[in-house]
């Protein structure tokens, strides 16, 4: 930091600081410092606050109702039950049904969509002309709202919905599809699918504001050289993106275990629990069975499987870079 | 990066750049198309029904008549629509909420996301954490504390000329807006293009004796563009398509947003092409502002200049 | 700046610690301070009983300058869930609608008064009164009955009798029929149960069938168990039953999203509806349309009673003029109102009168007769809500492909869990 350039962004010298002459010009500085401390503050406070009231504060709220008996309405008061709810929940079969849905679910999504996601972004990243127009097909599912799809694909699921016509009329009759979101093995298959299909356009726009960041000259550069294709994406793209790799990673990770609306509206968890999840789970036990302290109890689980699980996201990118 | 580009480059035969070039530009383009049909043809199917009577929706079901506009085809759907719905009341309630969301969003999370880039604050990977931290927890999992809580919170409310302080914030607007205003993603995304504007401007602009918030309005948001594009479509997005909670907090019919509208189509008797009606409706206000927005994602910096 | 930043936290935490309690002390103004009352109820996008209701209600704010009444709309699917939400805030308006089923629910949590009308209303259906610890805490207009529609040509064509309210189908026979029907070959499925529905239609219209086999829900002496009564020896019998109509291709493990309409368009001989649908159907099908009892699986037809109704909230301001509007909403020609609107089964017999089809030998007099004779509430116990999610489960397993046996024995564990852990739900 240099003094001079302090001292300008200083309008104000009379700022009472009775700092000795001889260390006067440290003093600017810091005196500089603690005004950008200050500004500083002053611009995160906003965002901060809210963040506090509308996730910490509920958060807090939502963990400390999990070690009661709450409940959504009841004449009764809560009272402490400590890990009466937990004690249940890890004997509860139904949990560990979840857990293998969601992780199941989460496996296939993430790398999924994501690469899904990248090759769209590749091939719209030109200025060729036409190409805004496939932007806007491509991100189409994603300003369409979960439920809306989800209303849709069962129209195109159904036994015999669209896609087991077109099944029957590619193979000219030889095969029949499946009843998919009534059979306990294709429901979540299908699911995921259809959720890839929902999200993909979403992280496409991510990929390519990370693209974006890329120079243009260092492919011009490539060009010049008349590399293949894949060298581009290996040698300039793929690097390019290493902060977005991760926030890619981590979004679509959460928006894995989140798994609920699809649920929801397609399926409720069946057949036999073939597509229940943890947040599923915790908004039924929450609103229709009223039972407040199990569901939280639910969400302070998935809440800590959720960190555990980015942190070994985070050990694991940051050792290959 | 450019002495691998050069020894890699060196291995790969010279020849016939062109008609390469234009094997790809086929390939893409075939890859373009395929994909195109992918994801559009739910929707396809969504807009074309909606133009079609209950029993034809289910008759075309089995055939490629499904996506096309053929047949008996009317807008009596879009008209049965506003018998059932406040259909106007709805949009009309769903824009400005979305609107106040997104304007605030960009403003307040690109605040954040500029002192943490940009200014020298101690313990600053750490917030950045804790904020990233936020986007853990699913909204479902904190509905209910949060019904609770915004009952309890405080608000100003103006009648007239006189202030008058209020408690609860159920059945407003502003409880469809504000819980939902900083959003760590937000931050993040305008974190992540911020560190990409060299600092160098900056340290110009306070040579010139320009304060924080004007390196902030002048300098580093100008070039922003695309950042702000995409975080005010990913702000929109939610706040459009919000579900759960106004369904939990909003009682009066004058203040709901479109989504809740869905839910008047499933009576006893349900009419799908009405619903595919009124899907299309909502939908497109939300095409209509990413197609205003698309141009500003391709205003890469790197074609701006402001990288080299 | 870590210090700065807990400091910055804590001193958040503990301002909005304050407001919460400050603000716990005095929540906002209780509806009906000022005369104007609230009414919530569920029928937002439902067009004509929207109507009838808003009519009722002009007509009473018409009648008198006490009070006045605003209708605030839900729409159905959500209405619970909306309503639920309002009340953990402490929200509720002075006039709520109420599927039956959960009155006793909302009542041991206090959030309705008992009624005091002076509305006689031992003339009403059972079903439409909402009973709890044998005090009323709501009423509704109407009911409405599930029953079996056919062609009566179609079944001619299989050579199968038609049932009546005299002589229902018993189990033998309507699998046989099933097998018949089945045998023209004019069906994918021949019978249509709704199995695409869900929420409280499950047990709305699949528990009457567990309790025409021997079995219920719960012990309804007391009810604080579930056990011996939803895993008994008949309930694993209706589930086996139930299970076997998917297995033998009687009908789909999940229908089509609306039932009567599949009917009406050849895609099913038997579908298992409301009076609702009724005049829906008559008018498709004149003469040929055959109303029928349900099935005798045993013990007799049994259909669920106990639909919309309507209470006073606690928190309500001014409960007489409440219970007035409720007294004024119970006179015939009101109830005959709503009840031609929705084409649902009127709560009196003097109401009766009033709506073409349900005066003695109409139409649908029969629904009202299948009502009466068949109707049983569901359990009357602040269980209920967990009851109905629990049992809801089971039977989407079952359809699924489950152990009947196991699936049930899970909802009973779950269910007596519950009743243990909220005391019973004795007070």
């Amino acid at each position: 930091m240099n003094t001079s350039l302090a001292q300008t962004t200083l309008p104000n010298p009379s700022h009472d600081d009775p700092a000795p002459a001889p260390q006067q010009k440290t003093s600017i500085t810091s005196r500089y410092k603690s005004r950008e401390q200050r500004t500083g503050w002053l611009m995160l406070s906003p965002a901060v606050v809210l963040l506090v009231l509308f996730i910490l504060i509920p958060a807090v709220l939502s963990f400390g109702l999990a070690f009661t008996n709450a409940r959504l309405i009841s004449p009764h008061p809560a009272t402490f039950v400590g890990m009466d709810n937990f004690a249940r929940l890890f004997t509860d079969e139904t949990f560990y049904r979840s857990l293998v849905n969601v992780a199941y679910f989460a496996l296939i999504v993430v790398p999924l969509q994501g690469g899904v996601a990248l090759l769209m972004a590749i091939l719209i990243n030109t200025k060729v002309r036409g190409v805004t127009f496939f932007r806007t097909l491509y991100f189409l599912p994603v300003v369409t709202s979960m439920v809306v799809v989800s209303l849709l694909w069962m129209f195109i699921y159904s036994k015999d919905g669209l896609l087991n016509e077109i099944i029957a009329k590619l193979s000219f009759g030889a095969l029949q599809g499946a009843d998919w979101l009534n059979n306990p093995s294709t429901a979540l298959p299908a699911i995921m699918l259809m959720s890839v299909w929902q999200g993909a356009g979403f992280h496409m726009i991510i990929w390519l504001s990370g693209l974006q960041t890329i120079s243009a000259e260092l492919y011009e550069a490539a060009d010049l050289d008349g590399v293949s294709r894949w060298q581009r994406f290996r040698y300039i793209t793929w690097p390019g993106l290493a902060a977005t790799r991760n926030l890619i990673l981590i979004t679509i990770t959460i928006q894995a275990l989140s798994l609920f609306t699809q649920i929801n509206v397609m399926t409720q968890g069946g057949p036999l629990d073939a597509t229940t999840t943890l947040v599923y789970q915790a908004v039924r036990s929450g609103f229709k069975q009223q039972e407040t302290a199990y569901a939280s109890a639910i969400s302070l689980v998935f809440f800590a499987l959720v960190l555990i699980i980015s942190a070994i996201q985070r050990y694991l990118t940051r050792e290959k870079s | 990066m450019a002495t691998i580009l050069e020894t890699k480059t060196a291995k790969v035969p010279v020849a016939a750049p062109a008609k390469r070039r234009r094997i790809r530009s086929l390939s893409a383009w075939t890859v373009r198309v395929l994909l195109g049909i992918v994801f559009s043809f739910p929707l396809l199917f969504m807009f074309v029904s909606s133009l079609k009577p209950d029993a034809q929706i289910f008759g075309d079901l089995s055939s490629i008549a499904a996506f096309l506009p053929v047949g008996n085809l009317s807008f009596e759907n879009y008209s049965a629509v506003f018998d059932r719905v406040p259909a106007a009341r709805f949009l009309i309630n769903s824009i400005g909420i979305s609107a106040v969301t997104v304007v605030l969003g960009v403003l307040i999370n690109s605040l954040a996301a500029f002192a943490l880039s940009r200014m020298q604050l101690r313990g600053k990977g750490i917030i950045l954490t804790l904020i990233i931290a936020t986007l853990i927890v699913p909204f479902e999992t904190l509905a209910l504390p949060l019904v609770w809580w915004v009952n309890q919170l405080p608000w100003l409310e103006v009648n007239g000329f006189s202030l008058s302080l209020t408690t609860g914030w159920l059945d407003t607007y502003q409880v469809q807006i504000i819980p939902f205003i900083a959003n760590a993603f937000s931050i993040y995304l305008f974190h992540q293009y911020f560190e990409s504007i060299p600092k160098e401007l900056d340290e110009a602009a306070r040579v010139d004796g320009a304060g924080w918030f004007k390196i902030y309005s002048r300098i580093v948001m100008p070039l922003s563009g695309p950042a702000i594009a995409t975080v005010s479509i990913l702000t929109f997005l939610p706040a459009w398509n919000s579900y759960l909670w106004p369904l939990m907090v909003v009682q009066s019919e004058e203040l709901r947003p479109v989504m809740i509208g869905v839910q008047y189509f499933f009576q006893l008797n349900v009419s799908w092409g009405e619903i595919m009606a009124y899907s299309s409706m909502i939908t497109l206000p939300v095409v209509a502002l990413f197609i205003a927005f698309q141009r500003s994602f391709v205003n890469s910096i790197a074609t701006s200049g402001v990288k080299g | 700046m870590k210090t700065r930043f807990t400091r910055l936290l804590a001193s958040s935490l503990s301002v909005a610690a304050l407001t919460a309690g400050l603000a716990g002390c005095g929540a906002g103004p209780k509806d009906g301070a000022n005369g104007e009352l609230t009414l919530w109820t569920h029928n937002a996008g439902n067009a004509p009983e929207l109507d009838a209701i808003q009519e009722v209600v002009d007509a009473f704010n018409a009648s008198q300058d006490n009070a006045t009444i605003k209708v605030q709309a839900f729409p159905q699917d959500s209405y619970n869930d909306s309503v639920v939400a309002a009340a953990s805030a402490n929200k509720l308006p002075c006039l709520v609608d109420i599927d039956g089923p959960n009155v006793p629910n909302w009542a041991w949590a206090q959030y309705l008064r008992p009624l005091e009308l002076s509305t006689d209303l031992s003339k009403h259906l059972d079903s439409t009164l909402g009973n709890w610890n044998g005090t009323t805490y709501a009423v509704g207009t109407y009911d409405v009955a599930l029953s079996l529609m056919a062609r009566k040509s179609d079944l001619d064509a299989a050579g199968v009798r038609g049932a009546t309210i005299e002589k229902p189908w018993t189990k033998d026979e309507f699998d046989a029929a099933l097998a018949s029907l089945k045998a023209l070959g004019r069906w994918d499925y021949p019978l249509d149960l709704g199995t695409a529905g869900t929420g409280e239609w499950t047990p709305y219209a699949y528990s009457p069938l567990l309790q025409s086999f021997g079995g219920d829900l719960i012990n309804r002496d007391g009810a604080q168990s579930a056990d011996g009564y939803l895993n008994s020896a008949p309930a694993v019998a209706w589930g086996t039953w139930f299970r076997g109509l998917v297995e033998q291709g009687y009908m789909a493990q999940k229908s089509g999203k609306d039932s009567t309409l599949d009917f009406l368009n050849h895609k099913s001989a038997i579908v298992y509806t409301g009076s609702w649908a009724a005049d829906k159907a008559r008018e498709a099908l004149g003469d040929d349309l055959a109303v029928m009892p349900s099935v005798d699986l045993g013990t007799g037809p049994k259909i669920g009673g106990g639909s919309w109704q309507w209470g006073v909230s606690t928190g309500c301001a001014n409960p007489e003029a409440a219970m007035d509007y409720l007294d004024f909403s119970l006179r015939s020609e009101n109830i005959a109102k709503v009840a031609k609107a929705t084409g649902t089964i009127p709560a009196t017999d003097a109401a009766a009168e009033l709506v073409p089809g349900f005066e003695p030998g109409g139409t649908n007099r029969i629904l009202m007769d299948f009502s009466k004779k068949f109707s049983v509430l569901r359990p009357e116990t602040p269980a209920y809500a967990f009851i109905s999610s629990e049992f809801e489960k089971a039977t989407a397993d079952i359809l699924a492909g489950a152990v009947p046996q196991k699936a049930l024995n899970r909802a009973v564990k779950n269910i007596d869990a519950n009743i243990k852990s909220n005391k019973g739900y004795t007070n």
